[in-house]
């Protein structure tokens, strides 16, 4: 078999069961509930499909699959506005674990990964966010054997249900990433109240919180970077799906809601924004399968892969969900639509891992513009 | 991988009976056809092996790095649009009769479809053919056939029977360019040059057999040759993209910040650009694109235009000049040399690449219809008698 055929079994397999459990109810119901996704959800996804572990080392307990199938399940997410710390423990922390030189960390927390029994997040920005190493401006400070963490980290996603937080702050030596175990003595997280509510993210307050060194002191901004474009991908996979959903969604609408007695569809206003929104689809996808390849091919030109990724597929997204509500008209603004579900998912999408405007910066810079 | 290592020994056969350097154009383009090369995907013996087209490329590849002729360079209507057209709907008499001479340089071709009344909506053509024994009498006025002048034969579609509705009274010929009654006018264009031509059709002789389908058939053999043209507009070139010409003008001259991000977003886009291209020919499995090629054609067309604007604007003051407005006729050699042609030139013939092969409207109602399936928009015309649908 091909691995695109292999690729498709995975993509219909993973498909059919968010079909099931993660329906627009499911994803409603979770919006308001304190934990924000459906443990029970997260158990079959570790257990039955293996998805936390499949793009994982098998040394560490994974079953060692590339990075565009792990693409593939972020795109079928994405599609099913999953939510789910799925993001934040694969794409974000399982990433900056293998990226950060520590072996022993690796072996501590990566088979938990892979088995569904820990979920872990990044906790990079702070009180202004941001998404690169200027966002950073707490101090670690040495305590024994060990480190204290002080200070404020805000915008962590699923930091109020991880077990793990990786969180990066200065040494003497520079940048470094550290390791904090909720519940822990001095680490409190509040949920803020998110734009996206299939989303939650948080505040993270420490104060004097024991924390472990990963990786070497001063070291660390090399490993998190490649892994925050790393996950860059991945989000920029899930963009995809939720945006080609939008599409859908709307094209089905536009074939049976019936103005000056025809379908809307049949209107050239109506049919060449969707059409604009289809070629925007395709180019998005086009981008983000290449930069899922380059992870998985180790490109040396991977970073500019991922960031062209995540600038097109942002914008991309948050454009079709805009056109789905305007095309919907008035029933695409209220709540009890999804499109504003998919709005909000793409706005902030935009945002998290770094701005569109930021990741054409990088662009530019890559190919000395 | 066995097909593929067929067309690498079939490749590596041609270049060692017929080394490049010592063979003539047309003995090795010859020779090329007979070894299935000429069009991988062709059944065997019309100058294809029957394999997947993706292999083309190896060979494409494999013959430019020995310095091999190329068969399609001068020749782009024909190798791309009009042999596939041949192979799709030809009886095989007309395939062994129009494949070889078309690959190996001896009939160029050229597209006779557009009419002055007839653009966007190009069933609502009016060129008539009407049946005379074992021939057609043709008469009327074709429009924007590039190539004409140096051509020998012609694409053409024209209406056979008007009391049917309009897609249904269509017939497709090839039509010899040389026959008495065709009269080739060159049409000058806002660039200078005149790389188009009107086509003049007056009491023109065209045996039956140079009918490609059924009569009546004419609109479907012609989608098979407007899909073909819309890959083609967006097929990888050799030559330098506008987007690599800005970037090296960019690196050059002063500019602002608004120019940066302009830069940026245009470079993103040549990229994606070329990605959508990479995967849609991998996605292609069988011989003839689907509507999705439109995605490729509208993409490109309004690419180039955004970056022949920032080059002008990166050119500065320079971009209110011009190279030449002498009225020259397209030949061979320009027809070489168009991808060096001046950036100021290129910038207006840029306009032309949003209407020609479709327009960027009619594209984006392809793809809304065809690949999104939306209800077609409610139309007047459509299940008339053409004679009966009202014009002017």
């Amino acid at each position: 078999m091909s691995s695109s055929d292999a690729r498709e079994d995975l993509r219909r397999e993973v498909r059919r069961f968010l079909e099931r459990r993660s329906t627009e109810a499911d994803v409603r119901r979770l919006m308001a509930d304190p934990e924000g996704y459906d443990r029970e959800v997260w158990t079959v996804m570790a257990g039955q499909l293996g998805l936390q572990g499949m793009a994982l080392p098998e040394a560490h307990g994974g079953a060692g699959f590339g990075y565009e199938e792990l693409c593939v399940v972020f795109e079928e997410m994405g599609r099913a506005l999953l939510p789910s710390p799925f993001l934040a423990t694969i794409a974000l922390a399982a990433n900056v674990l293998l990226e950060s030189g520590d072996p022993a960390a690796c072996e501590r927390y990566l088979p938990a990964i892979a088995s569904g029994e820990l979920v872990a997040t990044l906790a990079l920005g702070e009180e202004e966010g941001g998404w690169d190493d200027t966002a950073v401006r707490m101090r670690a400070e040495p305590d024994g054997t060990g480190w204290t963490l002080t200070g404020v980290k805000r915008f962590v996603p699923a930091a109020h249900v991880a077990n793990l937080l990786l969180v990066v702050a200065h040494t003497a030596d520079g940048l470094s990433l550290f390791a904090v175990e909720p519940p822990a003595e001095g680490c409190t997280v509040e949920v803020e109240l998110t734009l996206d509510l299939t989303r939650p993210l948080s505040l993270v307050t420490l104060d004097r919180a024991p924390a472990v060194l990963v990786g070497r002191s001063g070291q660390a901004w090399d490993g998190v970077r490649r892994a925050l474009r790393f996950a860059a991908v991945a989000l920029a996979a899930e963009q995809v799906g939720g945006a080609q959903r939008v599409l859908e969604m709307t094209v089905d609408y536009a074939k049976v809601r019936h103005q000056f007695g025809r379908p809307i569809g049949s209107f050239q206003a109506v049919k060449h924004k969707l059409a604009d929104m289809l070629v925007a689809i395709e180019s998005a996808r086009s981008a983000a399968q290449d930069a899922a390849r380059a992870v998985a091919q180790g490109d040396p030109e991977v970073e500019l892969a991922a960031s062209v990724a995540k600038a097109v597929c942002s914008d991309t997204f948050t454009r079709a969900a805009a056109t789905a509500i305007q095309l919907h008209g008035g029933i695409g603004f209220t709540w009890e639509h999804p499109a504003q579900l998919y709005f909000k998912r793409a706005r902030s999408s935009e945002f998290l891992l770094g701005t569109p405007g930021h990741h054409r910066d990088l662009v530019g810079r890559s190919i000395g513009v | 991988m066995a097909d593929t290592d067929l067309v690498i020994g079939r490749v590596e056969e041609l270049l060692r009976d017929h080394p490049p350097a010592t063979t003539a154009r047309r003995d090795f383009l010859g020779a090329q056809f007979e070894a299935g090369l000429a069009w991988v995907h062709f059944p065997e013996g019309l100058g294809g092996l029957g394999v997947a087209p993706q292999l083309q490329r190896e060979v494409v590849l494999r013959l430019a790095e020995a310095g091999a002729p190329d068969g399609a360079g001068t020749n782009r209507l024909g190798y791309a649009m009009g042999a596939p057209t041949v192979v799709a709907w030809g009886d095989r008499a007309q395939q062994e009769r129009y494949l070889r001479p078309l690959f190996v340089g001896d009939e160029r071709w050229c597209q006779l479809f557009s009419e002055p009344g007839a653009g966007s909506d190009l069933a609502g053509l009016t060129t008539r053919a009407v049946r005379d024994g074992d021939d057609w009498i043709v008469n009327g006025q074709k429009v924007w056939s590039s190539m004409a002048t140096i051509s020998d034969i012609g694409m053409l579609i024209v209406r056979t029977d008007p009391d049917l509705p309009k897609h249904q009274g269509l017939t497709y010929f090839l039509l010899d360019m040389r026959a008495p009654g065709v009269e080739v006018r060159p049409l000058r264009q806002m660039t200078g040059e005149a790389e188009f031509n009107e086509v003049y059709l007056t009491d023109v002789r065209v045996p039956d057999p140079a009918r490609i389908g059924a009569p009546g058939a004419g609109w479907k053999v012609a989608m098979t040759t407007l899909m073909e043209e819309r890959v083609l507009f967006n097929r990888e070139r050799d030559e330098k993209g506008p987007t690599d010409i800005a970037l090296e003008l960019y690196r050059r001259r002063e500019r602002d910040a608004g120019q940066r991000t302009r830069m940026i977003e245009l470079w993103i886009r040549g990229r994606v650009q070329r990605l959508n291209t990479v995967r849609a020919a991998a996605n292609r499995t069988d011989g003839i694109p689907g509507p999705e090629g439109s995605i490729g054609k509208l993409v490109y067309a309004e690419l180039n235009q955004d970056a022949l604007e920032l080059c002008l604007d990166l050119l500065g003051d320079e971009s209110l000049l011009y190279d030449s407005y002498e009225p020259v006729a397209y030949t061979e050699e320009s027809l070489r040399r168009s991808g060096e042609a001046d950036l100021r030139r290129r910038f207006l013939r840029s306009r032309a690449q949003t209407i020609e092969g479709g327009t960027s409207e009619i594209m984006r109602t392809i793809l809304a219809d065809r690949v999104l399936g939306l209800p077609p928009e409610p139309r007047g015309d459509k299940h008339l008698p053409f004679s009966q649908i009202p014009r002017g």
